[in-house]
């Protein structure tokens, strides 16, 4: 029945990690899906999953041990054993129920106010009995004052990340052929819809327009193939489900692109929510393993850096990745006259393996009218 | 009492002040119960009362809780306004079947042609070493049951107050008297006629925690919101004034401002009011929880006789400092 718990690869690049903390001990039920430990990757701590129910027999591997992707790092027991051999027959016990092990203490004012400003209370240091979060440590929290916490929290993007990215972005330019395309898009229409949106919204719900070009990319995916999977063995594999990553650049220097999953299906709210808590973490280096292997396109936005267009870097395996520029004021022509209006580059950095330009130039086009219909998003 | 002014009294004079306000006021008020008359009350609430009114409305009875309860519910009914006095709601359980059965349910039953505006005077808790069955604080008892009102004066002025309003309502009302309070002595002010028979008040406003009590422990809770103030935490104190109806607006504003919440009853913990307040701050206000709710009662046991072990089974000051402190910190 024992089946082995392995260090999985958290981003294509990890070779290896350093097991940080165990949320679980000998005896904890485990479900597929819970955070079982928090492993330092050259990306930053990152919460690791588990794929399987069972209930944890041993920890193989203690905190502060740095092992190489694929080793052992706990044996579990089948979700039935513990249920009918008993504590006799050699089960650890007390069995510790999973909830338990996962559940965040955190008290009901807390999480309510966390989720008003956005904060994702993985992130949040409880300073109250039993280290339960109080609403003090929400409002404390380096979110609301950046200033005074940034060291505290922020992880330290150093050689580690410089060496990640040098290995991914080379291994891109080794082995992917881009191509490029880029079109500068009058989103006039879009800027307005959000300002009249935002204008009667509260501010929990307020957009950014990063998030209709998130929208507008994950459902041009949903309906072209070829830009939205992963490279793999001399083929290309489409994507069942749409995961747009968002480069987040991280204050220390560095950048993540963790996934919004699923992101064809969600509202513009909840999109949103997801990218602001995304950030949020990603800030915070309390990214989960699955967000930042997930992505089956990427949207770089170096919106607020006032750069024209971008021609970004795809990252293996996967084929596609979209950037964004600032979105300025210049004369443009409507209706034969020159008007002033909002525009922004969008470029398309795409695998000449997986399409061709055409193909390429029709997907931007795409995205370019969904941008131009926001209500319809 | 005179217009603005402020007067020093006791607990029990209070009381009094507010039956011989209401003898005086109304010729259909009579005052009913064991050693009401000559003896001038177990707790000398009604010394004097019996020259004054006379035999005929201020009124000795046997040793028959059920009888003269029934008895001042018929007179109720046929409209006199009874003022009742149990001499502790230890022994009111013999009357327990008047109140719930009658007194409770005539005007439910009757399709609200009878009312019974009977007023149910009784003392309550402990503290002056009466042992166990003289010293229980089973107010939750009649909290418990619809078509009564209970309400528990902890201050001077309600003890002169309350009375009025009791006697103006319609429908059965239960006044608990905290035994170990007659002897407080305390400042009566203008307010204590405005009493309404409704609602809690802010005895003590704080921004940290609040403390939800009534009767003989809000004292308790008033001397424990000191010390947590030299330890700067300011405790705000709610004065729950009537058991039933409860006021949950003023429980749940003054957990919007704190946040934090421990309610302190004589009675004890299992079953007891404290739960049933507990509840409803969940039910109506579990977001603005930033701390489980803690309780600190009476200990589970009847209550003993000797002095130490008395006090050790009551609610102190300690007890509530301590319970406050946990709130915030393991090792505070």
């Amino acid at each position: 029945m024992a089946s082995e718990f392995r260090l999985p690869a958290l981003g294509a690049d990890m070779d290896e990690g350093t097991i940080v903390q165990w949320n679980v001990a000998p005896g904890s039920v485990v479900k597929r899906g819970d955070v079982v430990a928090v492993v330092e990757t050259d990306k930053g701590a990152i919460d690791v999953e588990i794929f399987q129910d069972g209930v944890v027999r041993e920890i193989v591997v203690q905190p502060g041990t740095k092992v190489p992707v694929g080793t052992v790092l706990a044996l579990l027991e089948g979700a039935e054993a513990p249920s009918v051999i008993g504590p006799a027959a050699g089960v650890p016990s007390p069995v510790q129920p999973a909830a338990t092990a996962a559940r965040l203490k955190i008290s009901p004012a807390a999480r309510k106010r966390a989720s008003e400003l956005g904060i994702d209370v993985a992130t949040l240091q409880g300073s109250g009995p039993a280290g339960a979060i109080t609403l003090e440590d929400v409002e404390r929290s380096p979110r609301l004052s950046r200033s005074e916490k940034k060291e505290a929290v922020e992880p330290k993007a150093g050689e580690g990340m410089r060496e990640a990215i040098a290995a991914a972005m080379s291994r891109s330019k080794r082995e992917i052929p881009h191509y490029y395309l880029s079109t500068t898009v009058d989103v006039t229409p879009a800027m307005d819809w959000l300002a009249a949106h935002n204008a009667s919204a509260p501010v929990a719900e307020r957009l950014l327009f990063a998030t209709l070009l998130v929208k507008s990319i994950a459902l041009t995916c949903d309906e072209m193939t070829g830009f939205s999977g992963f490279y793999r063995d001399g083929r290309f594999e489409a994507s069942p489900a749409v995961h747009v990553g968002v480069a987040v650049a991280l204050r220390g220097g560095g950048l993540v692109a963790p996934a919004i999953m699923e992101t064809a299906g969600k509202s513009l709210t909840a999109l949103m929510d997801d990218f602001r808590a995304l950030v949020m973490r990603a800030r915070a280096g309390r990214l989960r393993a699955s967000e930042l292997a997930a992505p089956t396109i990427i949207l770089t936005s170096l919106g607020e850096s006032s750069v024209d267009a971008v021609f970004p870097i795809i990252q293996p395996p996967q084929v596609a990745i979209v950037g964004a520029g600032e979105v300025v004021t210049r004369p443009w022509v409507v209706d034969g006259a020159i008007q002033a209006r909002q525009v922004v580059t969008l470029s398309l950095g795409a695998d000449h393996r997986v399409t061709d330009g055409r193909l390429g130039a029709q997907f931007l086009a795409r995205v370019a009218q969904r941008l131009a219909d926001p209500g319809s998003l | 009492m005179t217009g603005a002014g402020v007067t020093r009294i006791t607990y029990r004079e209070a009381v009094k002040q507010a039956i011989r306000e209401a003898l005086a006021a109304d010729s259909r008020v009579f005052l009913m119960g064991e050693d009401v008359g000559k003896y001038g009350g177990c707790f000398a609430v009604s010394k004097g009362l019996l020259d004054e009114f006379g035999e005929e409305r201020i009124r000795d009875t046997p040793l028959s809780e059920s009888a003269f309860v029934g008895a001042g519910i018929g007179a109720a009914m046929g409209g006199m306004r009874p003022i009742v006095e149990v001499m502790t709601v230890n022994f009111s359980l013999l009357a327990l079947d008047q109140i719930v059965n009658n007194a409770a349910t005539l005007c439910h039953m009757s399709g609200g042609q009878l009312h019974v505006p009977i007023v149910i005077r009784m003392a309550t808790g402990a503290g002056r070493q009466l042992a166990a069955q003289h010293s229980h604080s089973l107010e939750v008892w009649y909290a418990h049951v619809p078509g009564l009102r209970v309400v528990a004066p902890a201050t001077i002025d309600d003890a002169r107050g309350l009375l009025r309003a009791a006697l103006a309502s319609p429908d059965p009302v239960i006044i608990f008297e905290p035994i170990s309070l007659y002897n407080m002595e305390g400042e009566l002010t203008a307010a204590a006629s405005e009493v309404r028979l409704e609602g809690a008040r802010v005895h003590r406003p704080g921004s940290d925690v609040t403390l939800v009590t009534y009767g003989a422990s809000l004292w308790r809770c008033a001397d424990a919101a000191n010390e947590l103030a030299s330890g700067g935490i300011e405790a705000e104190i709610i004065d729950l004034r009537s058991l039933r109806p409860l006021d949950d607006a003023t429980i749940l504003a003054s957990l919007r401002r704190t946040r934090r919440v421990v309610i302190v009853d004589e009675g004890w913990r299992t079953c007891g009011l404290s739960a049933e307040i507990a509840m409803r701050i969940v039910e109506q206000g579990f977001y603005d929880l930033d701390a489980p709710i803690a309780r600190v009662c009476a200990e589970e046991v009847p209550i003993p006789y000797p002095k130490h072990l008395e006090e050790a089974a009551l609610p102190s000051p300690a007890r509530i400092v301590a319970a406050v402190k946990r709130m915030f910190s393991d090792g505070q």
